[in-house]
């Protein structure tokens, strides 16, 4: 879990840098050639399809081990009253399913539309030899509709709580624990688990809000 | 001013593994100056006059330091106050009147025996597996022979404070006992004494504990809140890191 984990948290940042470029003034040009780029280069190709194999199997790593922890627990209290605990590491399965309900809904709003169909249109740019997908106005038109962009928000909170503690809990398990370096790690993974959904969670804001 | 108080209990009964179990109620005249186990024992005397079953429940020093009184009290292992065993939670803690539930600890590793008992031996067989270190025989050694940097010798005493209570596992979601063992793993891993047999002995241990049905670690941390002894989660880090130790570098038997 946590070296898939720690993974996974790496290309949230480079996602998020590359997606930034949607709130650029230019019309969607840097983004529509980043798209064409991310999806043409053999390399991106490569480290996808590893991507692809990570979410799969932190995923079904996660669920297994939940199974499996349910089943050593056996019965549960008639009473329960934890305390000293997080509400997100006691819910990490739960929160992780949603994650992976929303990366669904997610994939199939951009990257099955650009990678398996047609339905995008094609724009020309002077700075760009060929032709690309315009999965700018894509995401424009997505974002215009109030009901994706709450969705969009809510699978935002709901990394941010897996975030909040799936980012120290890997450094814990891969026994990276040091007097000077754990609470360091505990704060920038709380920092994180706040500023990176958030960040991510301003592009359909924007849109909506300017762009629609 | 007086100290008595009244009490309703609803106690966990179960005549034996094989039993289902469910809650009692009964209701108690305890005083605050009695330990939570000296009200227990009055309930009993009380059922014992009522020609009823007793509530079996463990308990031996009823000092705070051997582990033996396992119960959940109110959702709780040993019961609402930190760094407090059962024996040690006063009913000074409680009001009159209050309802108290009593369970006995939860984990598919520990069965219930009897009421609030659990066979906790799956502990021991963890221990038992942990094997020996090599320490010199004959005459008494110096007093400070080995040199052992005072921060690590305090980090060793603190882990070895666990008593095997079993409150961590109780507490766990995941019914794991990675504190237990990890308590023990470091209270000899980081001594000069017990470096000596580390990678076999971590690998050993680890593989009794899973062989046992314990869950596995999410990192939650409810163990380290109810642990009666306030063993750190950073036990759990330093066996982790002896585990990847002993697997990927550690010799071949």
């Amino acid at each position: 879990m946590s070296l898939t984990g720690l993974f996974l948290i790496l290309f949230l940042v480079i996602h998020l840098i590359g997606n930034l470029q949607l709130l650029k003034d230019d019309g969607g040009e840097a983004f529509n050639v980043y798209a064409y780029f991310m999806t043409h280069n053999p390399l991106i190709k490569f480290v996808s399809i590893g991507l692809y194999f990570f979410i799969i199997l932190h995923a079904v790593a996660g669920l297994w081990i939940a199974y499996q922890n349910k089943a050593a627990k056996g019965s549960r209290y008639a009473v329960s009253h934890r305390h000293g605990t997080s509400w997100a590491s006691n819910n990490m399965a739960l929160l992780g399913t949603l994650i992976l309900a929303f990366i669904f809904l997610h994939l199939g709003d951009f990257w099955y539309k650009m990678k398996f169909t047609d339905q995008l249109n094609m724009v020309s740019y002077e700075s760009h030899p060929v032709a690309v997908k315009d999965l700018y106005e894509r995401v424009a038109t997505a974002f215009s509709e109030l009901g994706i962009v709450i969705a969009y928000l809510m699978g935002m909170v709901v990394l941010g709580f897996h975030l909040w503690h799936g980012f120290q809990s890997a450094f814990q398990t891969l026994g990276l624990n040091h007097v000077k370096y754990t609470p360091l790690i505990k704060t920038v993974g709380k920092i994180y688990a706040v500023i990176i959904p958030a960040a991510f969670a301003l592009i359909p804001v924007y849109f909506y809000l300017f762009l629609r | 001013m007086s100290a008595d108080m009244k009490l309703t209990l609803k106690v966990w009964r179960q005549k034996n593994n094989k039993d289902t179990g469910s809650f009692e109620t009964y209701q108690v005249n305890a005083n605050e100056h009695m330990s939570f186990l000296e009200m227990l024992d009055v309930l009993n005397e009380d059922l014992v006059r009522q020609k009823k079953e007793p509530v079996a429940f463990e308990h031996d020093c009823r000092e705070g330091i051997c582990g033996t009184c396992s119960m959940v009290i109110n959702g709780q292992p040993h019961g609402p106050m930190n760094a407090t065993t059962t024996c040690q939670l006063h009913m000074r803690h409680f009001k009159n009147g209050d309802i108290i539930v009593v369970e006995p600890f939860r984990a598919k590793a520990f069965p219930v025996i009897k009421d609030l008992v659990v066979d906790r031996s799956a502990f021991d067989r963890i221990i038992q597996a942990g094997g020996y270190i090599s320490v010199n025989t004959g005459q008494a050694p110096d007093g400070n022979a080995i040199p052992i940097e005072k921060n690590i010798a305090g980090k060793s005493f603190e882990a070895a404070a666990c008593i095997g209570c079993g409150a961590c596992v109780a507490a766990c979601p995941n019914g794991s006992a990675m504190l237990f063992t990890s308590a023990k793993v470091a209270h000899l891993g980081l001594l000069p004494q017990g470096k000596v047999e580390s990678d076999r002995r971590t690998k050993a241990m680890v593989a009794q504990m899973d062989k046992e049905g314990f869950g596995m670690c999410s990192n939650i941390g409810a163990c380290e809140a109810e642990c009666p002894k306030e063993i750190k989660l950073e036990n759990i880090a330093f066996l982790n890191r002896s585990y990847f130790k002993a697997v990927f570098g550690g010799v071949e038997e």
